[in-house]
């Protein structure tokens, strides 16, 4: 392309793209010009056509989608998980100006981490008059349980975020720190690889900066900080429900770290310890992304059941390091930065390099003169919230008024509240490119970004992520209000290396061994197994009643109402072809599967949460016998494909086993609880078709014995013969190989209640003849499969 | 003058089922102050716990945390001990005209564990609210002394307010107890630091026991029977920290042995546990406290 051409491209691109004037703009200068950085990606961008660019975009959102990224969404009724919003055009941002920013942002961890210091320990901030003491003795995120607390690695923090904006003449401006639990790295590497991949051949010779080499010094100051404790290291999640838990997940992977619930910790002797099938074991240190106050029920916020007893004191006794320090969320608070700039000034000698948004506490007299006077440009809100300025909430008044304007008037209010509020200057937010509509066009936006402590001291994530507005509107950014996502892309000078987490390390490979499994996360994959399986077996009988009223025609039959009756004792209500027991039995298996998406693959995930939407898709279906049968056979294969996922592409890691092993005992128990009713003699004509067909064991009933099914038989065949994977036997088989396997080592030669329970019936059936086998033997093994299942829950599970 | 006590407390619950295994924390021994000693005096466990650890909170209350590994369905927590009383009732009024109050606050640049500050703001189990607010400014004048206006608003309170142990639960919130006009000395000291704090005078909450046997010819005071609650106001500066029992119309003196203090309950309740227990459970508070030797006639 020549360069009239290409400047011909530029133009159209660009032909939507107006700033408004007196607010900067990422992309354009204030002469119009595009911004030297941002040259090379706009050239590229304009040699894309639409359906090229539209093929790209969906490359992102399809990797976004397969790697199972979404975000909850929160509604006046729930909550639903949603596609992952990303802006697919990243925003550019320049060497130089990048190393500013982050010697702004280094400066500011110090003070922060000096501050906190103060607040947990000698008060000197608030005696020395530098921050009024109602300010910390008024917020709830000042916990008095944590004052005077040594953080066991000596510093409180040790991963922090802020969001910052740049303000109308170019300059950055923080707009909150967050300390509390900074959400985002995991978003940040999420973004980045979409982006790669929309990008993917623009991205590798851009010279962006790579975010590897960050969050491998993230996770080796992570292991530092056990010390020499033999403890391990974790992330603390407040569980699924949490609008961040998808990142807590991913990034728990990502670096290699347990995810735990409160439910897997327990303090014991003063230590904190996870929970795992193997006992107690040790936990050093924590990466907590719960909030403080719910942490620990006895010491701080009583009503929660998200928190650990005994954690306070855990932590007050050094028993670990929990990153950020119990109590960091004061430092939040929006009453806080009115001070920052003096105390920065009081103590270094040298003013904010990064300063923040301009904050006056109303409750002083200036300060609240001045909010008075400039009510206009004043975004005035509670002194102590946490939220960030520009995430307006209902208690938030913008410009003199409240956004559903139910409050009355702001002077009222001001007159009223005064040192619960503060006034910030409302500022207006850079703008920088979205495609909208084939558009493109600017957007109010923020970044986050990410600083970690580490062995050299705090290092800044070369890049972070942006929130992007949907409309012009500066306030409506969160992704709860249509705001999406974009990635941000620090270029270089220079060109980049590749790099990701798993570069080559020098010296021999080890092969990392996996930690213990938690109790928690071995119940939900038992669980799921049994449910899966529970399920599969359900829609056998299912389809086996509906075929049998096909060809019937009548529920009267006896066949029909025999089959029909022992669906009802299990609890199916066959009247409607699809039972709403049925969908019950999938979204019990979707919730154990969304506990323990940590540790399950995103492709096991999906066919989870596919097989759930297919049958509530399915239950307004009325027309019995062969529609149903046709639907039911759809289920079917969609539990192959999970099961084949399971068996395929699994890991044979602990949890595997337990997943198998709660298939192995529901499928037998199942096999078991409809043998004796179909096996038996004095069932109706077709039961024994019935008892070969529900155990999918048709065609080889029908290789292995050329004659017609009779009860010894289908006894053999389901029950005795190994070779049949349906066969009770079978399961027995499955579970002695698993059970040895998830044994701790140190009792690897030690018989326990479980493997003798399944060694013994294992043995039991390998012996029997199918004369045997009748319906109280039956009823009897049933039981014995139950008793194993008990001792399961007793040895491991509990 | 002193009085010298014999105290014994026993706090014991009983499950239906056996509770899961837990962890409590106490805060049942009394403080040591310059006007009371703790003599002698031991906090156990029945059974006892698998781990122990005793230690003091922000504000200085004794804690005893205690472990217990295995399921229980039934436990018991004991205080036993001798403590000796010597409060000076005030004498004279060194506090100053109520409208300084505010400013005195204001002078005091500290937030450690003494400071008035933390009793100003809401706490967990008091918050502001309109109808203790009017009450307190209908009863207070701004030319009293702010320790008048503290005995105001408790006798105007005891006044209002009839002790009635079967109206309200531990977990009755202040305005609920108010608006009903009943209550126990946990709803008085609520509603009276509600009151306080509404006029700017910083308040918090005490727990500890009142003499169980009245001095001969007095009344047996209310309370008596459980762990006891009462208000402690800041006068200012000068006149410091009062105690003022609410629900008995008097300043807490001899009468009263001081076991914790905070900003409300939630701060210093005898026991925070979290056994977990299905079905019913019971709770059961005894609670004696003997003058040993008789006090002097004052």
């Amino acid at each position: 392309m020549n360069d009239a051409a290409h400047s011909r491209k530029t133009g159209d691109l660009l032909a939507g793209y107006h700033p408004q004037d007196g607010i900067a703009d990422e992309l354009m200068q204030a002469d119009g010009r595009i911004r030297p950085v941002w040259e090379p990606f706009i050239n590229f961008l304009a040699g894309l056509g639409p359906q090229d660019l539209a093929r790209r975009f969906a490359r992102g959102d399809q990797y976004l989608q397969d790697a199972g990224v979404y975000f909850r969404q929160y509604t006046d009724t729930g909550s639903t998980e949603r596609n992952w919003p990303l802006s697919h055009i990243p925003v550019v941002i320049g060497p130089d100006e990048w190393k500013t920013l982050s010697e702004g942002i280094v400066q500011r961890a110090e003070l922060l981490e000096r501050v906190m210091a103060d607040l947990y320990g000698p008060g000197e901030l608030v005696s020395s008059g530098l921050l009024p003491p109602e300010l910390i003795t008024r917020n709830p995120e000042w916990l008095r349980p944590v004052v005077g607390t040594k953080p066991r690695s000596g510093h409180f923090l040790h991963l922090l975020a802020f969001e910052i904006g740049r303000s109308p003449d170019g300059s950055w401006l923080v707009l909150g720190d967050r300390a509390q639990a900074p959400s985002g790295p995991g978003f940040a590497l999420e973004n980045r690889m979409a982006a790669s991949r929309v990008f993917f051949d623009h991205f590798p010779t851009a010279n962006v900066a790579r975010l590897a080499s960050f969050f491998r010094s993230f996770r080796d100051a992570l292991n530092d900080l056990r010390g020499t404790s033999e403890g391990r290291v974790a992330i603390l999640t407040p569980g699924q429900h949490t609008d961040t838990y998808f990142e807590h997940a991913y990034i728990a992977r990502y670096l290699g770290l347990m995810l735990l619930e409160s439910e897997d910790l327990r303090v014991e002797k003063g230590e904190l310890m996870v929970r795992t099938i193997h006992g107690p074991q040790p936990v050093s240190v924590i990466w907590r992304r719960l909030d403080s106050r719910f942490s620990d029920p006895l010491e701080l916020d009583e009503g929660s059941a998200l928190g650990t007893p005994g954690m306070v004191a855990a932590l007050r006794n050094e028993a670990l390091t929990m990153l950020n320090c119990l109590g960091s969320g004061v430092l939040e608070a929006r009453a806080l930065m009115a001070f920052l700039p003096r105390i920065a000034r009081n103590w270094t000698g040298e003013p904010l390099k990064l300063p923040n948004i301009a904050t006056w506490w109303c409750g002083q007299q200036n300060e609240l003169n001045h909010v008075r006077n400039n009510l206009s440009e004043m975004m005035i809100g509670p002194a102590l919230s946490t939220s960030l300025p520009f995430d307006m909430d209902a208690a938030t008044a913008l410009g003199g008024s409240f956004r559903d304007g139910a409050q009355g008037p702001v002077e009222d209010w001001l007159k009223e509240d005064a040192a619960n509020l503060v006034g910030q200057e409302a500022v207006s937010l850079s703008t920088t490119p979205a495609m909208i509509d084939g558009q493109l066009v600017p957007r109010p936006m923020v970044v986050r970004v990410f600083a970690a402590r580490t062995a050299d001291g705090w290092t800044v994530m070369p890049g972070g992520y942006a929130r992007i507005g949907r409309t012009e509107d500066p306030t409506a950014l969160a992704m709860q209000s249509g705001g999406s996502v974009a990635d941000v892309w620090v270029i270089g000078d220079e060109p980049v290396v590749a790099d990701s987490l798993t570069a080559q390390t020098a010296g021999p490979f080890v092969r990392r061994t996996p930690g213990e499994l938690p109790t928690r996360a071995a119940d939900n994959l038992f669980w799921l197994g049994r449910y899966m399986e529970r399920a599969e077996s359900q829609v056998r009988k299912l389809r086996a009643y509906h075929l049998r009223l096909e060809d019937a025609g009548d529920k009267t039959n006896p066949l029909v109402a025999y089959l029909g009756d022992f669906i009802g004792r299990q609890g199916m209500d066959v009247d409607h072809p699809v039972p709403r027991q049925l969908l019950s039995l999938f979204q019990l298996a979707r919730g154990c599967a969304g506990k323990v998406r940590d540790r399950f693959s995103t492709d096991g995930w999906h066919a989870v949460a596919d097989l759930e939407t297919s049958v509530r898709e399915m239950s307004d279906l009325q027309q019995a016998g062969d529609e149903t049968v046709r639907a039911m056979t759809v289920l079917l294969r969609k539990l192959a494909g999970f099961s084949g996922l399971v068996h395929e592409n699994m890991f044979r890691s602990a949890g595997w086993r337990f997943l198998t092993m709660g298939r192995a005992i529901e499928r037998a128990e199942n096999i078991a609880a409809l043998l004796i009713d179909f096996a038996d003699t004095r069932a109706p004509a077709g039961s024994f078709d019935i008892a070969v067909e529900v155990g999918d064991s048709t065609m080889t009933h029908r290789r292995r014995y050329s004659v017609s099914s009779n009860r010894n038989t289908v006894i053999d065949m389901m029950v005795l013969d190994k070779a049949n994977p349906r066969s009770i036997l079978a399961q027995l088989e499955q579970l002695c190989e698993q059970e040895a396997e998830i044994r701790a080592p140190d009792s690897a030669d030690q018989m326990t209640t479980l493997s003798r329970r399944i060694l013994r019936l294992h043995t039991e059936i390998t012996t029997a003849i199918p004369e045997e086998i009748d319906r109280k033997r039956l009823e009897a093994i049933r039981k014995k499969i139950i008793g194993i299942s008990d001792a399961m829950t007793t040895e491991y599970l509990n | 003058m002193s009085t010298l006590y014999d105290i014994k407390l026993k706090i014991s619950y009983r499950y239906e089922y056996p509770a899961a295994a837990g962890r409590s924390l106490l805060r049942i021994m009394p403080l040591n102050l310059p006007d009371q000693q703790l003599i002698s005096g031991a906090v156990s466990c029945d059974p006892p716990g698998d781990f122990r650890r005793d230690s003091t909170d922000f504000f200085g209350n004794r804690t005893t945390e205690l472990a217990h590994d295995r399921p229980l369905s039934r436990i018991t927590f004991r205080f036993d001990g001798r403590v000796r009383r010597s409060a000076d009732l005030v004498s004279f009024d060194l506090s100053r005209g109520l409208s300084a109050i505010r400013q005195e606050t204001d002078a005091i640049r500290s937030i450690d564990p003494t400071s008035p500050h933390h009793f100003l703001g809401p706490s967990e189990r008091v918050t502001p609210g309109a109808e203790i607010s009017d009450f307190a400014r209908d009863t207070v004048r701004s030319d009293m002394s702010t320790l008048a206006a503290v005995q105001a608003i408790a006798h105007a309170l005891h006044r209002t307010m009839k002790f009635d142990p079967e109206s309200t639960e531990v977990s009755t919130n202040p305005f609920d107890a108010f608006r009903k006009r009943r209550g126990v000395c946990q709803d008085f000291t609520h509603i009276m630091i509600a009151a306080l704090r509404a006029v700017d005078i910083p308040a918090g909450y005490v727990s500890g026991f009142i003499r169980t046997i009245p001095p001969e010819g007095k009344e047996r005071l209310e309370g008596a029977d459980a762990m006891h609650a009462w208000v402690r106001a800041w006068c200012g500066a000068d006149a410091g920290w009062v105690q003022i029992d609410p629900t008995n119309d008097m300043m807490a003196g001899n009468d009263h042995v001081i076991v914790a203090i905070g900003r409300d309950y939630a701060d210093v309740s005898p026991v925070k546990g979290s056994m977990r227990a299905f079905g019913r459970q019971t709770t059961r508070h005894e609670v004696d406290m003997v003058s040993v030797s008789p006090a002097p006639a004052r």
